[in-house]
C-alpha cells in the first residue's frame, strides 16, 4: 500500500468516526421533572415542583424554553443561576453564611455523637448496671416465679 | 478528656449554636433603619448606592451612584409581579417629567425576574428609563426590601428623601419628587 493511499484510507476513518461521534456522544436530553425539583421559586421561597405563583410559572416556561434550547441539565441550572442568582439553586452554595447550613448539621450529628461516646461508658459504670453483652449473665429466677413459669407455658402448650 | 470537660465543652457548643441562630436571624432579619431615618427627616444616603449591577439588556452594569448630581426614583420591580405593571404607566409618566428638565430619572431594578421576561414588560409599557438585576438580591437586602414594588426618592445629593413599601400612587410620587427637588438645591 503507498503511502498516498494509507493516508486517504486514515482520512477517510477519521471522517467516519466524526460522522457517528456526536450521536454516540451526545448528553441525554435534560428532563423537566429532574431540573423542577432541584430549582426554588425564587419569590415564595419553596421548591419549584410544589411552588404555585406567577413567578413559578415564569420559571417552569423559562426551563422548558432552555431544554428545548437543547442545553444539558447542568447547563440550565446554569443559565438560570446567571439570570436569578445563587437564590435560584435548591442547594445553598458553600460559602458565606450559608456555608453554615451544611456545617452546623454535620457538627451537631458529631457533637452529639462523641458526647454520647464519652459519656454513656460513664454513666453505665455510675449506675451499676451489669454488662448486657452477648455473654451478659441472666439472672435466676426464684424457685416459685420459675414453677409459675412452667404452668404458665404448660398451659398455652408450649 | 476529664470528667468536668464534657458539660463545659457541651454548654459551649450550646452558646455557640444559639450565637450562630441570633447571627443569623439579625443577617436574615427585616432592617428597617432607613425607614426609621427617612421618617425622622434624616435624609440618609441611600444604602447600596454603589453596587454596580447588570442591565436588564446586558448592555454593561449601572449603580444608583452613577446618577449622583440627578434626582434619581429606584424603583424595585418584577414582569411577575401584578402591583409594579398597576403603578408602571404612573412611573413612566413621571419619568417623562423628569427627563423633559434633565432634573433626573428612574432606575429600574428587577427582583428575582427572567431578563427577557422583564424586557418584554418594560417594552410593554414603554420604559424608557433603564434597569438593572438585582442578583442575589444584594440592593434589595441593603435597603431592608421586604417584598415588590418598593420605590426610594433620592434627592441629587444621593439622600433618600422618600420610600414606599408597595405600590405607590400618583399623590405619593408626585410629592415625593417635589420633596427631592426641593432638597436638591
Amino acid at each position: 500500500m503507498s503511502a498516498r493511499r494509507a493516508l486517504r484510507a486514515l482520512v477517510a476513518l477519521v471522517l467516519a468516526v466524526a460522522a457517528f461521534a456526536p450521536a454516540s456522544a451526545a448528553t441525554p436530553r435534560a428532563s423537566f421533572n429532574d431540573i423542577e425539583d432541584e430549582v426554588m421559586c425564587v419569590t415564595c421561597n419553596v421548591p419549584l415542583n410544589i411552588a404555585n405563583s406567577p413567578q413559578a410559572d415564569d420559571e417552569r416556561k423559562e426551563i422548558r424554553r432552555l431544554i428545548a434550547l437543547g442545553l444539558t441539565k447542568q447547563q440550565v441550572l446554569d443559565r438560570l443561576k446567571s439570570e436569578l442568582g445563587n437564590e435560584v439553586l435548591a442547594d445553598p452554595p458553600t460559602s458565606g453564611f450559608n456555608i453554615t447550613t451544611w456545617l452546623v448539621p454535620i457538627g451537631a450529628v458529631g457533637g452529639v455523637g462523641l458526647l454520647l461516646a464519652l459519656t454513656l461508658p460513664r454513666w453505665r459504670r455510675r449506675s451499676g448496671l451489669p454488662d448486657q453483652g452477648p455473654d451478659a449473665k441472666v439472672p435466676e429466677l426464684a424457685p416459685d416465679d420459675l414453677r409459675r413459669l412452667d404452668d404458665e407455658l404448660g398451659r398455652a402448650g408450649i | 478528656m476529664k470528667r468536668s470537660a464534657v458539660p463545659s465543652v457541651a454548654l459551649v457548643v450550646a452558646a455557640a449554636l444559639v450565637a450562630l441562630l441570633v447571627y443569623g436571624v439579625a443577617v436574615k432579619g427585616t432592617d428597617t433603619t432607613l425607614d426609621d431615618a427617612v421618617a425622622k427627616g434624616r435624609l440618609p444616603q441611600l444604602p447600596g448606592a454603589t453596587l454596580a449591577m447588570p442591565n436588564i439588556d446586558g448592555s454593561g452594569k449601572t449603580s444608583v451612584a452613577s446618577f449622583r448630581g440627578k434626582i434619581v426614583v429606584v424603583n424595585i420591580w418584577g414582569s411577575w409581579c401584578e402591583p409594579c405593571a398597576a403603578e408602571a404607566p404612573l412611573l413612566e409618566r413621571e419619568q417623562a417629567k423628569l427627563a423633559a428638565d434633565h432634573a433626573g430619572t428612574f432606575l429600574g431594578v428587577t427582583k428575582n425576574d427572567i431578563p427577557h421576561e422583564s424586557m418584554a414588560f418594560a417594552k410593554k409599557y414603554g420604559y424608557t428609563f433603564p434597569s438593572v438585576r438585582d442578583l442575589d438580591s444584594k440592593l434589595y437586602r441593603k435597603l431592608g426590601s421586604t417584598g415588590v414594588p418598593e420605590t426610594f426618592v433620592l434627592d441629587a445629593k444621593g439622600r433618600v428623601v422618600a420610600l414606599r413599601r408597595g405600590q405607590i400612587d400618583e399623590k405619593f410620587l408626585q410629592n415625593a419628587i417635589a420633596q427631592a427637588r426641593a432638597s436638591s438645591t
